[in-house]
């Protein structure tokens, strides 16, 4: 056995240490992560539960001081984001076909996936302030429909990045399999290719529709809000977001009590949806072996 | 928009329904081109009037006045770069070291739901952090930190006699609280696309460095560092691209002064929280609207800048 030098053993010590401390605080970082998890998680909860009464889910905002609740802001929310999605997903997914299927590495699908990337991070302000000038200032006025528009324009890039990764995980075989029966490309698209990768496209469609639910900054520009029962998708339309912008700068307890009941329902919507997403990801990804 | 000449299946007579089928998924394609383009041309258009009114000085004017209708961008442009980037400073190391302590050390059964924690952190939509930095952070700021910043880096030396540092009012509320929220809300982002990044590497390679006696840092810092340094780079974009264009958190907590900030904790507005803010009184037509939409503008092609940039570093990785 060789005898270690002083000087080894001292450089071994040394070496030895960086590492300890560098892994720890990576430790750490994880944990400041999960702190602030937690704390955002608590926060939200024992703020949000505190004003959650069933008024929350059957009365319309209100003066304060009279009661009232969230409920034109749920159904304002659903319907902006359900029109949102309806309208996002199919050209999310029809994109994303586009780049796996047909576009490939072509010139064209190659800027089509560039610019899809730059749009999934773009500021969803600006989405916001481009519809108010397309859509809300030439038909005369804020409406539901503005709100979902910008709604789809933010779901799109979501949903067309997911459907590409996803659609290229279908085996080539399935295709070459179809083609062989004579398939025309139409149907290896529709009736092979797309219902093998179905479960994928849907966890990209719920992750769009989280992301959607929770966006503010574009509703401000377009449906601006509304404290009234609307369903009326052509007038101005509230929205659980709106509604907690406009509740929590008040110096009213009760209305910043429901802000927090509203932030905690996005939040609790939102989360769930990912958590929905993950497992049919992970249905999918364990039906195909993967 | 013609066919490509080359069909992928076979060479065979083109059915109609393969014509209407592609030319359905080239316009999908297009629409996301169409969409950019327009955003870019609507925004400046809209913004013209501004543009026209003070010329390329708009830019680096630090008048903000809707009396006298003089409106300069250069404090919201501060405003957007101080915060994003002391945003990063702060959110960078943590979200390395979240990356790092994942792929390596951390404990296979940690391992997922660590991941999954991380990724709902991403999922909270930044209005629950604007409400999060409003009533909880921004007193915790004015009641504790403000003040020890204050008396600890009083002898830090003021840059002419315009800008103190860390000298302020302890109001909660400013550029510094904001950066800490926009911190929060870009660490997951971080530290997820650096994670994939750092998965992306050949085990061999830091086999290689292992089998010569490399501890994990120095296998880390020596071998997987230099050969992603690219993609690493791209994450840090990515982060900067979303910190700039935050609006709902940062409208919270910013506390919405548009004036060239004189410290780091005193009341500023960023490009998207001026325009966030400022929307509801601007009128259709008005020189108000037309500032707004400017704004809009060059906010957009400083983040398209940025998230090109941070897309180009990151294409090796997805390609593979």
């Amino acid at each position: 056995m060789k005898q270690l030098t002083a000087a080894t053993r001292a450089r071994y010590f040394r070496r030895q240490l960086v590492n300890r401390v560098m892994g720890g605080l990576c430790i750490a970082a994880a944990g400041v992560g999960l702190i602030l998890l937690a704390l955002i998680l608590w926060m939200l909860f024992s703020n949000g539960l505190a004003g959650l009464t069933l008024d929350t889910f059957t009365k319309p905002m209100s003066q304060p001081g009279s009661g009232g609740g969230l409920a034109n802001a749920i159904i304002g929310s659903l319907l902006q984001v359900g029109v949102g999605a309806m309208i996002g997903a199919p050209l999310g997914m029809m994109v994303g076909v586009y780049l796996s299927e047909v576009g490939k590495e072509s010139r064209f699908a190659s800027i089509v996936r560039f610019v899809n990337d730059i749009l999934l991070s773009a500021p969803s302000v600006l989405i916001g302030l481009f519809v108010y000038q397309i859509a809300v200032l030439p038909f005369g006025g804020f409406s539901g429909v503005a709100g979902s528009i910008a709604l789809a324009l933010i779901a799109m890039p979501i949903v067309a990045r997911t459907t590409e990764d996803i659609l290229r995980l279908v085996p080539q075989a399935y295709r070459d399999g179809a083609i062989a029966l004579g398939s025309r490309e139409n149907e290896v698209v529709g009736k092979v290719v797309l219902p093998a990768a179905f479960g994928g496209i849907l966890t990209g469609i719920l992750l769009a529709i989280a992301r959607i639910a929770g966006e503010t900054a574009p509703l401000l520009f377009t449906s601006l809000g509304n404290d009234i029962w609307s369903t009326d998708m052509t007038q101005p339309m509230a929205s659980l977001p709106m509604a907690i912008v406009r509740y929590s700068n008040t110096p009213y307890p009760e209305w910043v009590a429901l802000a927090w009941t509203g932030a905690m329902l996005i939040t609790v919507g939102v989360l769930v949806l990912n958590i929905a997403s993950r497992f049919s990801y992970a249905a999918v990804a364990g039906k195909q072996g993967g | 928009m013609s066919t490509p000449a080359t069909p992928a299946i076979g060479a065979r007579k083109i059915h109609p329904a393969d014509t209407t089928f592609r030319l359905s998924l080239h316009a999908a394609g297009a629409v996301v081109v169409i969409v950019l383009l327009s955003i870019l041309a609507i925004m400046f258009m809209g913004g013209k009037l501004a543009f026209d009114t003070f010329g390329l000085g708009f830019i680096w004017g630090t008048e903000w006045n809707p009396v006298t209708q003089i409106y300069g961008a250069l404090p919201a442009i501060t405003g957007t770069l101080v915060t994003a980037i002391l945003a990063l400073c702060i959110a960078w190391p943590i979200g390395f070291g979240i990356a790092f302590f994942l792929t390596e050390t951390c404990p296979e059964k940690l391992r997922t739901p660590l991941g999954v924690a991380i990724e709902l952190l991403a999922a909270v939509p930044s209005i629950v952090y604007g409400m999060w930095g409003f009533f909880v952070l921004a007193p915790f700021m004015s009641e504790y930190v403000q003040p020890w910043l204050t008396s600890t880096f009083l002898w830090i030396p003021p840059i002419g006699d315009s800008f103190f540092w860390f000298t302020a009012p302890p109001i909660g509320v400013g550029m510094l609280t904001a950066a800490l929220i926009l911190a929060v809300m870009i660490l997951p982002f971080i530290a997820a696309t650096t994670r994939d990044v750092l998965l992306s590497t050949p085990q061999l390679l830091k086999d290689g460095a292992y089998a010569m006696g490399a501890t994990r840092w120095e296998a880390l810092t020596g071998v997987v560092i230099p050969a992603v340094r690219g993609s690493l780079f791209g994450a840090v974009f990515l982060g900067l691209g979303r910190a700039l264009g935050e609006t709902m958190a940062v409208v919270f907590v910013i506390g919405n002064a548009i004036r060239m900030p004189d410290s780091l904790m005193a009341p500023s507005a960023t490009i998207a929280s001026v325009v966030a803010n400022n929307f509801p009184e601007a009128e259709p037509g008005t020189l108000d609207l037309a500032v707004l939409l400017a704004l809009g503008f060059i906010l957009f092609v400083v983040s398209f800048g940025v998230l090109a940039v941070a897309r180009l570093l990151l294409r090796q990785e997805r390609m593979s």
